[in-house]
């Protein structure tokens, strides 16, 4: 069973972000970057099915991005990964999801994946397209938004999050790709073992130019601030005269605190 | 130019989601025409053309149908945009028809900007605009960006048929997992968020929620790590909530958890980043450490 788990690196969210001086995406400069959090549970999913299945899988995490990606690609490999791909592409940013998918799919299709976890979507940019679009441009069944994952005998039954706490449940045959969903397991913490062995593990270097098949689709026209609304109290200081403050507040404007 | 709006429909209803995609189309200011898998029962009520393929033959979630059923209605109507909600059913659904079609898909659009849509970035601290670069687009609208369209008018249906073959099975519904509490009757919410940083931790919400008489509220990852119930969730994938008073304790303001609280009367945010988006819909934005602010502010009430 050849598992592929395809993983971002974004910066921290709560970091304070401004527009890069060609105004069309943010600026990278003095940001902490990290495995985004979907994709961390497509990790642990595989992971899991890894264990599952024992040596009778073998998974690979790709990434795609300069040479930062590398340290998600280490983690992922200490949570469990078997091998890792760093498909080398220091202008990422500026591709759209759908290059970033052909990248992807150029890259799987003749490696015989049985089956392809993504993050439902990434923090940073957050289209939640590329995983879908791997599985249409491979052919592959697809599921999105899973919160439940199970594999049996070649058919993968995936627990779809709808809207208002419903779900869906559906059954898909591999080969087949699903993306995962806030919820859908607990990645672990790579255990200081597990980073010792991940140092042995191969990560393979492509460059990018050799799986970038497509044109962009789609351009970013502008990246900037939104308006602040403003009109809000802003609140800062020493804690006591908040709190008061606060109270204050309170009561005048709510009807509820007296 | 011309708009097909793909509506929504589950468990035998449509979803009032898919007046939003007419108010989207009015502000593109362009034609619109409807696709349905549905019931003839529940088709949407504007003017104009809905092509109306039968759920109870094609399925409510089968995907790689649907994406036929949709394709056909492009070929037919030869529309410059195909818009979905972004929802569990159009963000499953869009890119397999933009793959399709070879077409650029725009995500979750808030705004239209001098004819660009306006996307949000980095959890809406940044926006960014986009513009296609093919013939066609298809795009997925933000839920609740665009205020539904009133649902009055007589649609024209044409019956629409594709091969029903589908490599995916849908076994069935899951319902929601039962309530211990009903939010959307308390007056006070006092929430907590990741900011509130471990399980231990959560009592010290819960102490100011019980001592200004309301109920624990809670954001997803909360939820999903298991420190508190699912009842207790906010938001999209929670419960829709309008209080008197909504207190967001560590909680960053992602559009999924707006969505849920952001119709309450008076909004107080919590939060360490005074960039945080909560801050666009706060009333009071309180910038401090939650674990230091808020025993001091449930001090005041004992
Ligand atoms: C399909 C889908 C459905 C979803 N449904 C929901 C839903 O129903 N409800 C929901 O809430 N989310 C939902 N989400 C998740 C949502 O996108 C966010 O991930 C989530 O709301 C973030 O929760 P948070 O604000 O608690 O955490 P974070 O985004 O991690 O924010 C934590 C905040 O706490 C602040 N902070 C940290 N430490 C402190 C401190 N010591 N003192 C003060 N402030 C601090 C930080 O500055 C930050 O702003 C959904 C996501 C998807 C994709």
């Amino acid at each position: 069973m050849k598992v592929l788990v395809c993983i971002k690196q974004v910066p921290d969210m709560e970091s304070r972000f401004k527009a890069n001086s060609s105004g069309n995406w943010y600026d990278e400069a003095d940001l902490a970057f990290r495995m985004n959090e979907y994709d961390e549970y497509a990790v642990e999913q595989a992971v899991q099915l890894r264990e599952q299945l024992g040596d009778a899988a073998d998974v690979t995490v790709l990434s795609i991005g300069p040479d930062r990606v590398v340290e998600a690609l280490k983690k992922a490999l200490a949570m469990g990964c078997d091998r890792g791909v760093h498909v080398q592409d220091p202008a990422v940013s500026l591709k759209d999801p759908w290059q970033i998918a052909s990248i992807i799919a150029t890259y799987a299709k003749d490696k015989g994946f049985d089956l392809i976890f993504t993050g439902m979507q990434s923090q940073d940019r957050g289209s939640a397209q590329v995983g879908v679009a791997v599985a249409e441009q491979l052919g592959y069944s697809c599921a999105t938004t899973l919160v439940g994952f199970s594999f049996a005998d070649g058919v993968v039954t995936a627990k779809r999050e709808l809207e208002g706490g419903l779900k869906g449940v559906v059954k898909l045959k591999t080969p087949a790709l699903v993306t995962c969903q806030l919820g859908l397991n607990v990645p672990r913490y790579p255990t200081l073992p597990n980073i010792m062995k991940a140092k042995k593990k191969e990560i393979a270097a492509i460059p990018g130019v050799d799986v970038l098949k497509e044109e962009a689709l789609a351009a970013t026209a502008s990246v900037y601030p939104p308006a602040r609304k403003g009109g809000g109290i802003v609140l800062e200081g020493d804690l006591n005269e908040m709190a008061d403050k606060l109270l204050g507040i309170l009561k005048e404007k709510t009807a509820v605190v007296r | 130019m011309k708009a097909l709006l793909v509506c929504e429909y589950r468990e035998g209803k449509l979803l009032e989601t898919s007046y939003e995609l007419v108010a989207f189309a009015e502000k593109l200011g362009a034609e619109k025409a409807m696709v349905l898998i549905g019931s003839e029962a529940e088709a949407p009520k504007v003017n104009g053309t809905v092509y109306l393929a039968d759920a109870g033959k094609y399925g409510e979630y089968n995907p790689d149908v649907h994406k036929k059923i949709v394709l056909a209605a492009i070929e037919r109507e030869n529309p410059d945009y195909v818009v979905f909600v972004h929802s569990s059913y159009g963000w499953d659904l869009a890119p397999r028809v933009a793959a399709n079609l070879k077409a650029a898909q725009i995500s979750e659009i808030v705004d239209i900007v001098d004819g660009k849509f306006e996307v949000g970035v980095c959890n809406a601290k940044l926006r960014r605009t986009v513009t296609p670069k093919s013939g066609k687009a298809v795009l997925t609208i933000q839920a609740g960006a665009f205020s539904a369209a009133a649902a009055s008018g007589t649609p024209q249906l044409e019956r629409i048929e594709a091969d029903g073959a589908s490599v995916l099975e849908f076994v069935g519904y899951e319902p929601a997992e039962k309530k211990d509490v009903d939010l959307t009757r308390a007056e006070i919410i006092v929430s907590a968020g990741r900011g509130v940083g471990k399980k231990e931790n959560v009592p010290v919400i819960a102490a100011l929620a019980k001592a200004m008489g309301g109920e624990l509220g809670a954001s997803r990852p909360v939820v999903d790590a298991g420190w508190v119930e699912h009842s207790h969730q906010v938001g999209t994938t929670g419960q829709t909530v309008s209080p008197k008073l909504y207190m967001a304790c560590g909680i960053s303001g992602a559009i999924q958890h707006l969505a849920g609280m952001k119709k309450s009367d008076f909004i107080v945010a919590i939060n360490k980043d005074k960039d945080a988006p909560i801050g666009e819909v706060a009333d009071v934005l309180v910038v401090a450490d939650v674990l230091q602010f808020v025993p001091a502010l449930t001090a005041k009430f004992q």
